[in-house]
């Protein structure tokens, strides 16, 4: 794949932070689209974001009309961006984020600034750590999360570990067993703190198919062995404490946009999604700045990336066209009601330009049986049904809300039902 | 500097625990002209209660006037101050409030501050609320009174002491580690400890081992002057833009048994809150727990409510060497040419360099040994600080590894191919602060472990 060169410009039309798949995707439909100079900045010694150590399927169906597995699927989206003409530079890792879309970065070589017109943030999501989710006990080696599993699986060939418990037990944490199997390594359970698992029962099968216990309803997990895990104990369902032996602890899912450098950076950030708040057309606080891909919210399917940054990216031709529009003014959505943890986009800018999303995406942190409305003012302008759970995917169409174009703010609540 | 397995030396000193405390003894009697032996059960240093603290150097304002503690800190301080410029020791120089809460704290205010003077701090200065809050804009308005200790600082806890054992190292003395004391004989004349790495032939042995000072003193001498029983603290570090949130390190109205939470930046740019003060029995289980860790983040945000939308890098425990006895313990016996440096509970970080002095005075270091060193070696020290400058701004830096606290190849393979390697990973972040911040090691394991093949006792990874 591609090595670092050292000719990073001084300017560029659009600089893309980040070469996962949103990224990638994203530069190479820029190019399409005529614009300029494309640079992809990516802080890995290989550009292609999560998938290089995603070593099963299924990648690329829509995309490239085929089956890959994720480094196959990563290589290709290198591949077609390099085509296009977007010049990547690896090993280049952006450390702050300036008004007007000036970039600080550090390279192998030293320190440099980049200046373009306009950037986007591609950043993708990481799980969240131990740390994070205040799971207690000792600190000894062999505890970390899937993606770090994977790299060391994949990447390198490597077991840190024989016979590890995995936390959580959403799609993340079943790729974790896939990704052990690949290896030899025999994961001995799965604890799971919501009463039953979080990826879709569908999945259930395939822990029995792998001998992997399930606990669910389990509390104050904590872990046990000085150097080494030695075992992992918890409350389960009815009380009683629960102590596995085990050699490794993987700390799966929970996925958190890697906003590192949004939060320390001016744009205004969402508390909700953790990433950055935009409108429809993926735009920033700052018109400098765009983001897409999973950077916008935890966390969608590559396949969902990839055509989100193709989507982005003709908004930010159409931005770059020097084509006038008008703009009426903005709304901003709001949530009222603890369930709904985040809606994308934040806000709507209402005016004439052309495309942006046609749906809004939103994310619960409690399962809801009832409705969802969007209310402006006193009146309501649009519900619908809404039964879901947290981490789903859950669309609603955007245009009822273009509607309400008098008021500042549209507030999104649910209604349960019974 | 090598580690040779056998006993062919005979060495003046062999100094028992490569804490900060054992470490900054290894660099004085060097310096002093003995030959030094330090010998560290650990495969690592730095790896009992010097592992978690809370990188506070204290000028030892709060401490008992009089007390062996508060002198040890006050020339352990001073010391500091001269030879962070020498070493390249990074501090961040932050000073310190001490916040009451409420009214029966403000009353505490006045009696605090002359007990510090009474300890040689003179600069401390009272602030009202309005002071206080135009200081540290993020606090609660709750806030009552304080007042400042302006020359209160953050340090690396780790660096500090490595900087100490390497100054050692380079100078003639030799670590021993994975080389646990179990048995001593004393012939009159000088000391044959037994260890897990073999016999050591020492003429004199200082006993600083921490958490298991009273162990080895009843291993050796058969019996023990004290007892240690373990204080645990545990911390939540916050993610670096909460750092913005603070720009003092916010201490509480201490009480009798401990300094209480404290909300401070660390030198590597984050925040942290704790430590809580847990008595126990274990001397290894340095576990934190959910509820107690709940309970700091609540804390941290009842004192700073913005804390509350910050997210929590890390969490983790230290366990201080608490004695029955407040003050440190520390005694010479010549007859048997042995020290016990017992004790060292809170303020063993800022108090190691003026516990070596004690203890080399004690021992009348200067004229026992060949005498003072004429023109020491400095070591080379990495200074990981965040608010200076660091290895990925520098050209030919081989690239960043861990990308939260950006630590660059070349900074890793330093630590690996130094004189004082890592054995384990968690020397290495020790060392270089790789999978320490946010991400934990998502982004970079995989990385590190092919970097660290072949190096560690435990591989993060290995082959099938
Ligand atoms: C452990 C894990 C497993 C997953 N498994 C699957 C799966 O099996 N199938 C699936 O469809 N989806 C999976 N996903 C979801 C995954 O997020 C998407 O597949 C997809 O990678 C998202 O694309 P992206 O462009 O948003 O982010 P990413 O692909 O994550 O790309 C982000 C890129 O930004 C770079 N970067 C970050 N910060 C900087 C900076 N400051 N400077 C320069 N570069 C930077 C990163 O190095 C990375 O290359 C998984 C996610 C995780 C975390
Ligand atoms: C929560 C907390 C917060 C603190 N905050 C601060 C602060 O802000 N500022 C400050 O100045 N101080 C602080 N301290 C205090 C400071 O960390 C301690 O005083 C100091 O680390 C004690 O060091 P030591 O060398 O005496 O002990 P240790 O670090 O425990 O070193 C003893 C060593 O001896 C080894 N050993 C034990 N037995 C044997 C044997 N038989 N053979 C060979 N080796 C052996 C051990 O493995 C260990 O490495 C804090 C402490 C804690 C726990």
């Amino acid at each position: 794949m591609m090595r670092r060169d050292t000719d990073i410009p001084e300017t560029c039309d659009v600089a893309v932070v980040g070469g996962g798949t949103s990224g990638l995707a994203l530069a190479a439909e820029l190019k399409r689209l005529g614009i300029g100079s494309v640079v992809v900045l990516e802080r890995e010694q290989d550009a292609g974001g999560i998938p290089r150590h995603c070593g099963h399927y299924p990648f690329g169906v829509r995309e490239y009309g085929r089956l890959l597995k994720g480094p196959e699927y990563a290589r290709r989206n290198v591949e077609a961006a390099v085509k296009a003409g977007v010049a990547i530079h690896t090993q280049t890792t952006v450390t702050a984020l300036h008004p007007d879309g000036e970039l600080s970065l550090s390279t192998p070589a030293g320190v440099c600034t980049l200046k373009a017109r306009r950037v986007v943030l591609c950043t993708g999501v990481r799980e969240s750590s131990r740390a994070q989710r205040f799971v207690g006990g000792e600190r000894p080696q062999g505890v970390m999360s899937t993606g770090a599993l994977q790299s060391l699986v994949y990447l390198g060939g490597m077991r840190p570990f024989r016979n590890p418990v995995i936390l959580g037990s959403e799609l993340v944490s079943f790729s974790a067993i896939a990704t052990c199997t690949h290896l030899g390594i025999r994961p001995v359970a799965m604890i799971e703190e919501e009463s039953r698992i979080v990826a879709r029962p569908v999945f259930r099968p395939y822990l029995m198919m792998h001998q992997v216990r399930l606990f669910t309803g389990a509390r104050k997990t904590r872990i046990i062995g000085r150097d080494r895990v030695e075992a992992v104990e918890f409350e389960n369902a009815s009380g009683a404490l629960t102590h596995i032996e085990t050699d490794g602890v993987i700390i799966s899912g929970r996925f958190r946009p890697e906003s590192a450098l949004l939060r320390a950076s001016h744009l205004e950030l969402d508390r909700g999604s953790g990433g950055p708040a935009i409108d429809q057309f993926g735009q920033c606080s700052d018109p400098a700045y765009y983001s897409t891909g999973n950077l916008l919210r935890p966390a969608e399917t590559s396949s969902w990336c990839w055509h989100e940054g193709v989507e982005t990216a003709r908004n930010i031709a159409e931005d770059l066209s020097g084509s006038a529009w008008t703009v009426r003014g903005s709304v901003s959505l709001t949530i009222s009601d603890p369930a709904i943890r985040f809606v994308v986009p934040q806000r709507l800018t209402l005016t004439d330009r052309p495309g942006g999303m046609t749906q809004m995406q939103v994310g619960l942190s409690a399962p809801v049986q009832g409705r969802m409305s969007a209310k402006s003012g006193d009146r309501e302008i649009w519900s619908a049904r809404l039964h879901s759970r947290p981490v789903r995917r859950i669309l609603f169409p955007l245009d009822p809300l273009r509607t309400a174009s008098l008021e500042k703010t549209i507030e999104l609540s649910v209604s349960r039902r019974g | 500097m090598a580690e040779p397995q056998t006993a062919s030396r005979k060495f003046d000193v062999a100094i028992i625990g490569a804490g900060v405390v054992g470490c900054a003894l290894a660099r004085r009697l060097t310096l002093d002209g003995a030959q030094v032996v330090v010998l560290e059960k650990a495969p690592d240093v730095l790896d009992g209660a010097s592992k978690g603290n809370s990188a506070i150097l204290h000028t030892g304002f709060d401490a008992p006037p009089g007390s062996l503690e508060q002198a040890c800190i006050a020339r352990g301080y001073r010391e500091y101050l001269d030879l962070s410029e020498e070493l390249g020791l990074p501090i961040l120089k932050t000073g310190a409030l001490v916040l009451a809460w409420n009214d029966e704290q403000v009353a505490k205010l006045p009696s605090l501050m002359e007990k510090a003077r009474k300890n040689g701090v003179e600069d401390v200065e009272e602030l009202d609320r309005a002071d206080i809050l135009k200081r540290e804009p993020h606090l609660s308005e709750t806030v009552a009174g304080g007042f400042l200790v302006p020359g209160e600082y953050l340090i690396d806890p780790w660096t500090t002491a490595h900087a100490y054992l390497l100054q050692a190292l380079e100078n003639g003395a030799e670590v021993r580690r994975d080389a646990e004391v179990l048995s001593g004989n004393f012939d009159g004349a000088g000391w044959t400890l037994s260890t897990t790495a073999g016999p050591v032939e020492a003429g004199q042995v200082i006993n600083s081992a921490g958490l298991y000072g009273d162990i080895v003193d009843q291993r050796l001498l058969g019996q023990s002057s004290f007892k240690v029983t373990p204080r645990k603290g545990q911390f939540v570090v916050f993610d670096k833009t909460a750092a913005a949130l603070a720009s003092a390190i916010l201490l509480p109205v201490p009480t009798e048994k401990t300094k209480g939470i404290v909300v401070c930046r660390t030198i590597f740019g984050n925040l942290l809150v704790g430590p809580t003060a847990e008595d126990q029995e274990s001397r290894t289980d340095a576990s934190t727990d959910a509820e107690m860790l709940q309970g700091l983040r609540d804390r941290g945000i009842e004192m700073i409510p913005e804390l509350e939308a910050q997210e929590v890098t890390t969490v983790y425990a230290g366990l201080r060497p608490a004695t029955e006895y407040q003050d440190f313990q520390i005694q010479y016996r010549e007859d048997q040419a042995y020290v016990t440096v017992g004790g060292i509970r809170s303020t063993g970080l800022s108090a190691a360099l003026g516990i070596a002095r004690h203890v080399s005075e004690l021992m009348g270091a200067e004229a026992r040994f060949s005498g003072p060193l004429e023109a020491p070696i400095l070591p080379r020290v990495n200074a990981l600080s965040n608010y200076h400058e660091r290895d990925w701004e520098r050209p030919d830096n081989g690239g960043i590894v861990c990308h939260c606290e950006l630590v660059t190849r070349r900074e890793i393979e330093a630590a690996l191919d130094g004189p004082l390697p890592p054995a384990t990973l968690a020397g290495l972040k020790r060392r270089t602060r790789v999978c320490m911040g946010r991400c934990q090691g998502f982004y970079c394991t995989g990385e590190l472990a092919k970097i660290t093949a072949g190096r560690f006792k435990t591989p993060i990874g290995d082959k099938k």
